[in-house]
């Protein structure tokens, strides 16, 4: 035998002697035209970044979004991949396991995509328009309202308060979501409001 | 959060105890790790639990869910009894020396003027004397027996070792070495932080656990210091910022108080809002709620907000209770006495109490408006899941509306870290088909409501006709006009109070920052502790500047914290009462003989002299507090009370269940179970893989944590028979469920007053929608009942039974 | 344009989104399977490596979530038995895995949870590589990494055998072997692995080895002075060391961290390739049979003839035991 036997000849030999049949098997006739080694096509490349915070936990660790498409000129952009921001003091470029995955919880099977109304007593959504959901949610208000806003007290104090209708406001949303948020509720009276701090 | 996550990192001692940093807030947990790295710093965790943050702390130590005050006061105790005391900071920067009415007093497991039938104290006793100059006594020698400092020492005289370990089944070893390792940090150069969440919360005495270990902090001279500090690690993105902005049933923005019907007219109101000093030359900052009141008060009604009509008033609602909280709105649902509810990106049906109850108050309502990025429960609690949500939809007469919302990365604008950090953040994806902004979907809910009262008339429109809406498109306003209105603006001129004829900031301009606020309608702000954060520098909380000059972690220049981009609250008492740095290494502000400088900005008038004005500028008094006055209904000090279900009787008082001025609805209270019925305790909490319930949406989360399960001891395992990894059914008084027990070591039966107890740990993160196994949640089990001062649940102790459970047919 | 990407000393680092040529092609490749190509001469680039720290390490499994998020894979909704261990092993489509342990130490009696990330070790000396019979499909760069070239490779299962680690794992998808690349397509632009930037407490750090090595020093000091004595670094010898090293809090018992090998080395089958001209005989052929019926086990769509795999099983059945890993 040579000294100098290459693995593959290594094989064929040890192959020739048992197995042959196996050896077409495994492809052998194809690995004389093996790819060259390469590595995966580095997927970020040509994508457009822009900078945004993890909406979990209040951490609030700097993420960076990666999409084909750039919202910013108006172009239409999925996000393709998600991770964190190494030049942010917190978090220093690290994600927790919540974090690290953000790309799945954007393009979650379960997003909503349409407004879905439930009638009474159904078993099923049903798509409907923003203007129909809009309006069925304004007249609702107007007439909880109009009903039920407790104007005085019994000692004729001023008390303006409407408690048969509640807005529980969530925990991830922007101040500026939070802020135009208040403003609507009580402008309107609503006293059974809260956020989720609690839980 | 008092200091930053990133100032952790200037510790000596962690404290992880009422939360599990590593697991729910892993990369603020970096600091952690990064000071044991950097300086050697020693981490302690008290748990339940061994848990993921035990996995790599120095130090462990078992506790029984619901006894943290005992352990607490048992620390307080230990420590003065062994001198381990800041005494300079005690003396000088505590209302320690502050002497105590005389009526007041504490007996078997209640202080003074507690009325069994209202459940609730009259708290008259409970306060300083006055003197004849109107301010509050005080001896600084600490030697008169009513001064705060040796109430206090008597108040916590019961919480011995022997106590402590009884109570909270902490074997008495492992309290004292824990003890030990707290007292160390009494030395001006040694600091200890304090990491708690919602293991301290979720208690109906849940407020008096933090004030526990902020007594400890404070007695150790640890508020104020870089590495130091009362850190609640909020669970949310931003529900510091829907906190601060007031989303809640009894607040306005920046911890104003929405008014009560006592408030009969704006000057009743004010008069309740004097905060005049309690010592002589102290700052008692909230002198200055005029402004704020005035400033918010314009921002939302604008011109129609004038001295005349005392800033609209009236359009404000007025509380007949304390709160319209969820827990009082769900039992006033179930009551049939709400008709409309709106969730948005909110899932109680998965988050409050006593699951089947919430069904039912749901099923109450003539309609439920869901705005989410997710299909949630709470949108689906009329359909039904077989067992897993087990209705009759026919029945169920509730119109539900669902509505789709971007997510984060389809918005733009600020979230606010536990750190108090506001942070700017842009949109980088296309929504999902028809999802719209928040802001788009109030604005379009309030303009038809509007155009409704417009056009039809109706019960006082005037708040909403007359709502400020000054924005360029009303359809949909801009992230950017509604943070320039949290910073607010001035309306007319503003002068400088030194020099009247001295413009400070012109009509229409960006206000600087809260100092420029004025009570006289000159003035607009949404939310005065933001202000600064959109000035005429432009948007401060976009700013992407991480250096960090001191070394400490202070990032002056990256985003903007609240308030006046301050990074450590209470800083001033980082220096003693000359003003030097209690540590040099650690030198935050100093008193140069002029002004306070340093590399944050100081929590103090930058002249107020050392000696003369105190620290913490907030209080009247000048100085914090271990003795808080009437200002929580449970108590002035922390005291021991038992969960409301409990597996021993108070060891104070056998008559008391929970917290005795805690508020519990007349049908809950039928609903709390006994140790004779259920004996296992029972905790809820989060793991690590899932972000309550949004992440079982996600296939990647899904998969490194599919299923539900509970976890127990191998002892109580091997006492029920019950193999790891098969099914159990574990039920409470309220309701069951079903999951896989992972039998661990990790959970150790406790001994207490005698009686073996038994841990049962539920993680909180399964429901009926998403990627994950379908499951339930701890809410299915749980009392209804809530802190007695914020009414957070007690979802952190209760009593369960478990049992083996078929497996479940395979589909 | 495009410029070539610098040689990453850390995974700390944003990524570049602008077009870069990559430094890891066929110009660096130092080793190939099966004779497959080799670079004559190999751009000689510093070693890396990945370090994990057992003793910061949180068990939050981000680096799961990162390996999975990177590489696109699509782990299984599986179902809880009764660990916090989920997927419950190393899968196609979950290149690594944190392996949980609940030990008593004898000594101090107090429970520590050890928590192992577990995955591909890059190993100075692959054992994979060496076991693989298709040419090419198993290469490694001169920086250390040890990649799958998933073109070449024929699905055999070689590289399960040849692994003293167990982590090659065969996709029932598309029949080709899987495994923790490093991150390659990463390091080639200059970045570290997924794994090592995502982790929270940097429990998982990247760079050069030599610095890798210092680091761990660093944090083995650390670990003695908090009562660690047998505080060490994994980096085991008898694979001639590898590219992904643990800082061990008891290094001198590596098997309480879920069966970490005590030492790791090719196995004697695998390393009678090398010694051919003295063991070829049976056992050369017993391993090149095997191969037969490893193909008949985890790749069922080609063709193996009966006699040649009874074949097969009667020559090796005292030299390769095989436990089915590589299913899933």
């Amino acid at each position: 035998m040579n000294i100098d036997l290459s693995r593959r000849g290594f094989l064929r030999l040890a192959g020739a002697g048992v197995a042959a049949t196996s050896l077409g098997a495994m492809g052998f006739g194809e690995a004389e035209a093996a790819e060259l080694a390469h590595v995966r096509a580095f997927k970020l490349a040509t994508t457009t970044e822009t900078r945004n915070t993890c909406p979990y936990c209040s951490v609030a660790c700097g993420v960076i979004m990666y999409s084909n498409g750039d919202v910013k000129t108006g172009e239409t952009a999925e996000i393709i991949h998600i991770e964190g921001d190494a030049d942010h003091p917190t978090n220093r470029g690290t994600l927790c396991p919540k974090g690290a995955a953000l790309k799945d919880f954007v393009k979650a099977p379960t997003r909503l995509t349409m407004p879905r109304h439930r009638a009474a007593g159904a078993s099923e959504f049903q798509e409907i328009s923003w203007d129909e959901a809009l309006t069925k949610i304004a007249r609702a208000l107007k007439d909880d309202r109009d009903a039920n806003l407790v104007q005085t007290n019994d000692a004729g104090v001023t008390v303006n308060r409407w408690t048969s209708t509640g807005f529980l406001a969530a925990s991830a949303t922007t101040n500026e979501t939070a802020w135009l948020t208040y403003k609507v509720v009580r402008s309107m009276g609503i006293v059974g409001f809260d956020n989720q701090a609690r839980v | 959060m008092t200091n930053s996550w990133t100032d952790i990192n200037n510790t000596d001692l962690v404290i992880v105890m009422g939360g599990n940093a590593a697991e729910a807030h892993p990369c603020g947990f970096k600091w952690v790790t990064e000071a044991k790295a950097n300086r050697g710093a020693k981490l302690i965790v008290v748990d339940p639990r061994f848990n993921r943050t035990a996995a790599v702390s120095d130090y462990y130590a078992p506790i029984r869910p619901g006894s943290d005050i005992a352990f607490l006061m048992g620390v307080i105790r230990w420590l003065i009894e062994n001198d381990k005391v800041n005494h300079e900071y005690v003396t000088n920067f505590t209302n320690a020396p502050f002497l105590v009415k005389d009526e007041f007093g504490w007996s078997d497991g209640l202080f003074t003027g507690y009325d069994e039938e209202k459940r609730d104290f009259d708290k008259s006793s409970w306060d300083y004397k006055i003197g004849a100059d109107g301010f509050a006594e005080v001896d600084m020698t600490l030697s008169d027996p009513r001064c705060v400092w040796n109430l206090l020492k008597a108040h916590v005289d019961v919480y011995t070792p022997e106590f402590v370990e009884n109570i909270c089944g902490t074997p008495k070893d492992k309290f004292l070495a824990i003890c030990a390792m707290i007292g160390e940090c009494s030395a001006p150069d040694k600091v200890m932080t304090s990491m708690y969440a919602l293991g301290w919360t979720q208690h109906s005495k849940g407020a008096q656990n933090i004030r526990g270990m902020a007594m400890v902090q404070l007695i150790l001279g640890n508020i104020g210091m870089p590495g130091g500090g009362m850190n609640a690690l909020r669970g949310h993105s931003n529900i510091q910022g829907l906190t601060d902005i007031g989303l809640m049933s009894n607040l306005i923005p920046g911890y104003l108080s929405i008014p009560t019907e006592r408030d009969v007219d704006w000057t009743t109101y004010m008069s309740t809002k004097g905060f005049k000093p309690l010592r002589p030359n102290q700052t008692s900052y909230w002198q200055n709620y005029p402004k704020f009141m005035v400033s918010f008060m314009k921002a939302m009604w604008g011109d129609k907000a004038t001295a005349e009509n005392d800033w609209a008033y009236d359009y404000l609602p007025k509380l007949d209770v304390a709160t319209y909280d969820i827990l009082r709105m769900f039992e006033m649902m179930k009551q049939g006495q709400v008709n409309l509810y709106f969730c948005q990106g909110f899932n109680p049906l998965l988050s409050f109490p006593n699951r089947a109850k919430l069904t039912e108050a749901l099923s109450n309502l003539k309609m439920l408006v869901v705005m989410d990025p997710l299909a949630t429960e709470t949108a689906h609690f009329w359909q039904n899941h077989g067992e897993y949500n087990d209705v009759d939809s026919a029945a169920i007469q509730t119109e539900v509306l669902e509505l789709p919302t971007t997510c984060f990365a389809e918005d733009e604008g600020a979230l606010v870290n536990s750190g108090r950090w506001l942070q700017w953040h842009w949109a980088g994806g296309t929504p999902p088909g028809e999802a719209k902004h928040d802001t788009w979907i109030m604005a379009g809910i309030f303009q038809k409501v509007r155009q409704l009262y417009q056009e039809e008339g109706g019960v006082f429109p005037d708040p909403i006709l007359d709502l400020n809406w000054d924005y360029a498109d009303p359809a949909e306003p801009t992230p950017e006009e509604l943070a320039r209105e949290l910073n607010g603006r001035a309306l007319q001129p503003v002068y400088d109070p030194a020099d009247a004829t001295k413009v400070v900031t012109e009509a229409g301009k960006q206000l600087l920052n809260f100092s420029q606020l004025r009570d006289d309608g000159s003035t607009m702000c949404a939310c005065w502790i933001y202000s600064g954060c959109w000035n005429e520098n432009g948007n401060n909380m976009a700013r992407r500047d991480n250096s960090d000059p001191s070394g400490m972690g202070v990032h002056a220049d990256w985003s903007f914290s609240w308030p006046l981009n301050r990074r450590i609250l209470y800083n001033r008492a980082s220096a003693d009462l000359q003003g030097k740095p209690w540590d040099p290494n650690r030198k935050l502000i100093e008193w140069t003989g002029e002004r306070w400088e340093g590399v944050d900005v100081p929590d103090i008038s930058p002249t107020a002299k050392p000696g003369e004005v105190g620290p913490y500028i907030m209080n009247p008094e000048g100085v914090s507090r271990l003795f808080t006055r009437g200002m929580m209904r449970d108590g002035p000090f922390p005291t021991h009370m038992e969960p409301f279900e409990a597996p021993i009787a108070n060891a104070l008082n056998p008559q008391l269940r929970g917290n005795p001025a805690a508020r519990v609805f007349e049908g809950d209270m039928a609903q709390f179970a006994t140790s004779e019925e259920f004996p296992l305790v029972a905790t809820s909490y989060r793991l690590t893989e899932h972000f309550h319930y949004w992440t079982k949406h996600n296939p990647v989360n899904a998969a490194l944590q599919p299923q539900a399960f509970v976890e127990i001891s191998v002892e109580l395992a091997e006492e029920k028979g019950i193999a790891n990894g098969s099914r159990v059914r574990i039920w409470s008084k309220r309701g069951q469920i079903w999951a896989k027990a992972v039998v661990t070591r990790r959970i150790r039966p406790l001994t207490c007053d005698g009686k073996t107890i038994h841990v049962v740990g539920i993680p909180l993160h399964w429901g009926f929608m998403g990627a994950a196994k379908k499951g339930w949640g701890p809410n299915s089990l749980t009392p209804f009942v809530g802190d007695a001062n914020v009414e957070t649940p007690e979802f952190k102790a209760f009593l369960v039974n478990v049992e083996p459970a078929a497996e479940e047919p395979v589909a | 344009m495009s410029d070539t990407a610098p040689q990453p000393t850390t995974a700390a680092a944003n990524p570049p989104v602008q077009a870069l040529e990559g430094n890891l092609g066929p110009a660096a490749v130092v080793r190939s399977s099966a004779g497959g190509p080799v670079s004559t001469e190999p751009a000689q680039m510093t070693k890396v490596a990945k370090l994990i720290d057992i003793s910061k390490c949180i068990g939050c499994k981000a680096c799961q979530s990162a390996c999975v998020e990177w590489n696109d894979t699509h782990p299984e909704v599986g179902v809880n038995t009764g660990s916090y261990q989920n997927p419950h092993d190393l899968t196609p489509e979950m290149f690594t895995l944190m392996r949980f342990e609940e030990w008593v130490n004898p000594d101090t009696n107090d429970l520590e949870w050890l928590i192992r990330k577990d995955g591909c070790m890059h190993c100075e000396d692959p054992g994979c590589l060496k076991a693989c019979p298709a040419p090419g499909a198993i290469v490694q760069y001169s920086n250390g990494i040890v990649d799958f070239i998933h073109e070449n490779c024929i699905g055999c299962g070689y590289c399960v055998t040849g692994c003293p680690f167990d982590i090659p794992r065969i996709s029932k998808v598309d029949h080709k072997s899987y495994k923790c690349t490093l991150c390659s397509d990463r390091v080639a632009v200059g970045q570290g692995p997924a794994c090592a930037k995502a982790c929270p407490t940097q429990a998982i750090v990247f760079g050069t080895k030599d610095d890798m090595i210092q680091h761990a020093n660093g944090r083995i000091e650390d670990l003695k002075s908090r009562g660690y004595d047998n505080a060490g670094l994994y980096d085991p010898s008898g694979v001639g060391g590898t590219h992904v090293m643990y800082v061990l809090p008891h290094a001198d018992k590596p098997s309480i961290y879920s069966n970490l090998p005590e030492n790791p080395s090719i196995s004697p089958v695998v390393e009678g390739w090398k010694g051919v001209t003295k063991t070829a005989g049976v056992a050369a052929m017993g391993v090149a049979a095997a191969g037969a019926v490893l193909m008949s086990l985890f790749t069922r769509g080609n063709r193996v003839a009966e006699h040649d795999e009874e074949a097969a099983e009667r020559l090796v059945e005292t030299d390769l035991k095989h436990d089915g890993r590589g299913e899933s």
